[in-house]
């Protein structure tokens, strides 16, 4: 649990894709979703990524969360080869390494934003007492101090998706990945959301966000923009147009 | 650490569960009565059979005089073989290893007159060992044969129940005077009331037993009609049968080796073979009874099923937050076993209620009633309960829980 009480990680290359394709086949039709990325993303930095409806960035995100596997090409995270790893090896990837913000928040609706946010954490066999402890500061940290024990149902989706990134954080990964975290919400919840990412890129946390929100993407330090399962624009957010 | 974390998700998803949990409970316990009454219903009849089969008397041989089938000393096949009542000390002196022999000689059609009543019956002249080996117990105030009465050749008469009941009514016939064939005899006892399976000659409930030394100087005739050997233990009842031939070949002038010259029911083997056949009544019951449980079980994994799809979605949350395969399917197995045991603890607790309640149903008069017994719990039917239990719990969680596991989480968490 080194990874966890660490807060400052030694500098380097967190992802590194090289040739990934990914193909689904559904049987009639197989969709090649990805079609070649080379992706290098360091410690400490905040990618936006961007592109229109159906490019490719889901899958790219998933293949990064090691949620699923690449048909072709290389993908390290943290110097470990995914390629050949067992389910429950990807499993403790996800666990140790990543931290998921999704569209639609994907929280457990019967339990308390705490015992979600606790979940990573007793899932990476962290003790109780330490569990409990890193729940309520993670939940401190998106300002939800005082809602901990509210089920998912009781909250508003800023609020929601604020639980989402304490949980993403819990087991302090390497890195966060966001797909659309402000997709579901409101204007005003949506810059909140997007004020809480800021700050934690200002941390130095390792973020990937994926988003419609150009104003966001700006504020990003890096752009990467994909188009039909390809990069077509991989840029410091300055330089954007 | 995998076991805990097992159980907290357990824990958390359990909770949830509720009214279906109940349900699949109430299903579970139905089961287990159908399983355990069936099972106890078998040991019941089991039970009862085997008190009704040793009732007639246990590890006997009944042996019937017939003809030789094999010429012997030059005499050829075909000879009626005599057995006598001096016979019968005969074969005890030179064999042992019987617990008891004993001789019976038979009148058929005897009158039988009490007052101004008279009845056709069966008069059977005996050895004194009748009395135990062939269970003649004798109600209270009563007694039957004793060896005085057959050495003084006392006219002394011990009545089945029924023929005693059938002659005197309502009257106790103990100490009062029988006419057999109008020759005067002391009823010096009546059998206790008995369910008799095996039966050769008729039912005992229903014929009059006499010292047969006493039916030789009544009705001139001492030869065995049928004669029963005893032995301790009913595996030396093969040697026995053996060595009766050799014992009694050279004396009555047959063959030792010829087995057919008596018909022989060995009582031994007829009960193996019904045991056998009671332990495949047992077993049939008890598939029954599974299969019903396995009907609870595939209702309980239906409804897992069930729960595994409307948590897909929560369950690629959970891998996405780095749970492993078995921590996903851990707790659905966790759930199927807990809810076949509380199931199953349940339906065995209602099963012992409705077997003791059982037991307090009069059963006498009813002869059906009394010949199968009443349901009958034994430690190996709760055994076997809780294995079957156990295996349909196993099962009931193992299916859906492996389709759990097997949930891609990147297609579950797809947002379109
Ligand atoms: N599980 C899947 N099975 C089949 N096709 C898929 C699957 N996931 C995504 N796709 C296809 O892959 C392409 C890229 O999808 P996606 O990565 O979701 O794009 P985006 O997130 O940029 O909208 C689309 O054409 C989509 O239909
Ligand atoms: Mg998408």
């Amino acid at each position: 649990m080194a990874s966890l009480i660490s807060a400052a990680a030694p500098p380097g290359t967190i992802i590194e894709m090289t040739g990934i394709r990914k193909v689904y086949d559904t049987g009639k039709v197989k969709v090649e979703a990805l079609k070649g990325i080379d992706l290098s993303v360091s410690r400490g930095e905040f990618v936006a990524v961007v592109g229109p409806s159906g490019s490719g960035k889901s899958t790219l995100m998933n293949l990064l969360g090691c949620l699923d596997t690449p048909t072709e090409g290389v993908y390290r995270i943290g110097g470990e080869t995914v390629a050949g790893l067992t389910r429950d090896r990807l499993a403790d990837v996800r666990n140790r390494r990543v931290g998921f913000v999704f569209q639609a928040f994907n929280l457990l609706p019967q339990i308390s934003a705490f015992e979600n946010v606790e979940m990573p954490l007793v899932f990476g066999g962290v003790p109780v007492k330490r569990r409990r402890e890193r729940a309520a500061e993670v939940l401190e940290r998106v300002g939800l101090g005082d809602r901990m024990d509210h089920k998912p149902t009781e909250l508003s989706g800023g609020q929601m998706q604020r639980v989402a990134i304490a949980r993403a954080l819990a087991m302090d990964p390497d890195i966060v990945l966001a797909d659309e975290p402000t997709g579901n919400l409101d204007t005003t919840s949506g810059s909140d959301i997007m004020g809480i990412f800021l700050d934690l890129a200002a941390q130095g946390r390792t973020l990937v966000v994926i988003t419609h929100d150009l104003a966001l993407a700006r504020r990003a330090g890096r752009i990467v923009e994909i188009r039909d399962g390809k990069i077509v624009r991989d840029v410091p957010a300055a330089e954007a147009a | 650490m995998n076991a805990r974390v097992i159980f907290r998700l357990f824990l958390q998803s359990a909770r949830l569960a509720g009214k279906r949990a109940v349900l699949t409970i109430a299903a579970i316990a139905w089961g287990t009565v159908a399983i355990v009454l069936l099972l106890a219903f078998g040991e019941g009849l089991r039970l009862q059979l085997d008190k009704n089969r040793r009732s007639m008397g246990e590890n006997i041989a009944v042996i019937w005089p017939g003809e030789t089938t094999k010429p012997w000393k030059g005499i050829p096949p075909g000879r009626s073989i005599r057995v006598t009542a001096d016979d019968v000390p005969y074969i005890a002196e030179r064999m042992p290893e019987l617990s008891a022999v004993i001789g019976e000689v038979t009148s058929w059609r005897t009158n039988l007159t009490y007052g101004k009543k008279t009845v056709n019956g069966r008069v059977i002249g005996t050895n004194v060992v009748y009395g135990e080996v062939r269970k003649h117990y004798p109600k209270e105030g009563g007694r039957f044969l004793v060896p005085t009465d057959e050495t003084e050749r006392r006219r002394v008469v011990f009545l089945g129940d029924e023929l005693a009941a059938d002659v005197f009514g309502k009257e106790d016939p103990v100490g009062k005077t029988l006419l057999v064939n109008n020759n005067a005899f002391t009823v010096v006892g009546v059998m206790q009331k008995k369910i008799q399976m095996g039966m050769y000659g008729g039912p005992d409930a229903g014929h009059a037993v006499i010292p047969i030394t006493t039916f030789k100087a009544l009705f001139g005739r001492d030869r065995l009609n049928v004669f029963v050997i005893q032995v301790a233990k009913p595996e030396e009842m093969p040697a026995a049968l053996k060595h009766l031939g050799e014992v009694l070949g050279p004396k009555l002038g047959f063959d030792p080796t010829d087995e057919r010259v008596f018909g022989t029911w060995d009582t031994v083997k007829s009960s193996k073979t019904m045991g056998n056949m009671l332990i495949g009544i047992q077993i049939f019951l008890g598939i029954i009874g599974a299969l019903t449980l396995l009907i609870g079980g595939v209702g309980v994994a239906n409804i897992m099923y069930a729960v595994v799809k409307e948590r897909t979605r929560e369950i690629g949350v959970k891998m996405a937050l780095g749970a492993r395969a078995s921590w996903i399917s851990g707790p659905f197995v966790l759930e199927g076993l807990v809810y076949t045991l509380v199931g199953g603890m349940a339906g065995l607790a209602l099963s012992i209620l409705i077997v003791t309640a059982l037991g307090f149903v009069p059963t006498a008069g009813n002869k059906a009633l009394e010949f199968m017994g009443k349901p009958t719990l034994s430690l190996p039917i709760g055994i076997a309960t809780a294995g079957i239990l156990g295996a349909v719990g196993l099962l009931a969680g193992y299916f859906p829980a492996r389709r759990a596991a097997a949930i891609d989480p990147a297609t579950t968490l797809r947002y379109e």
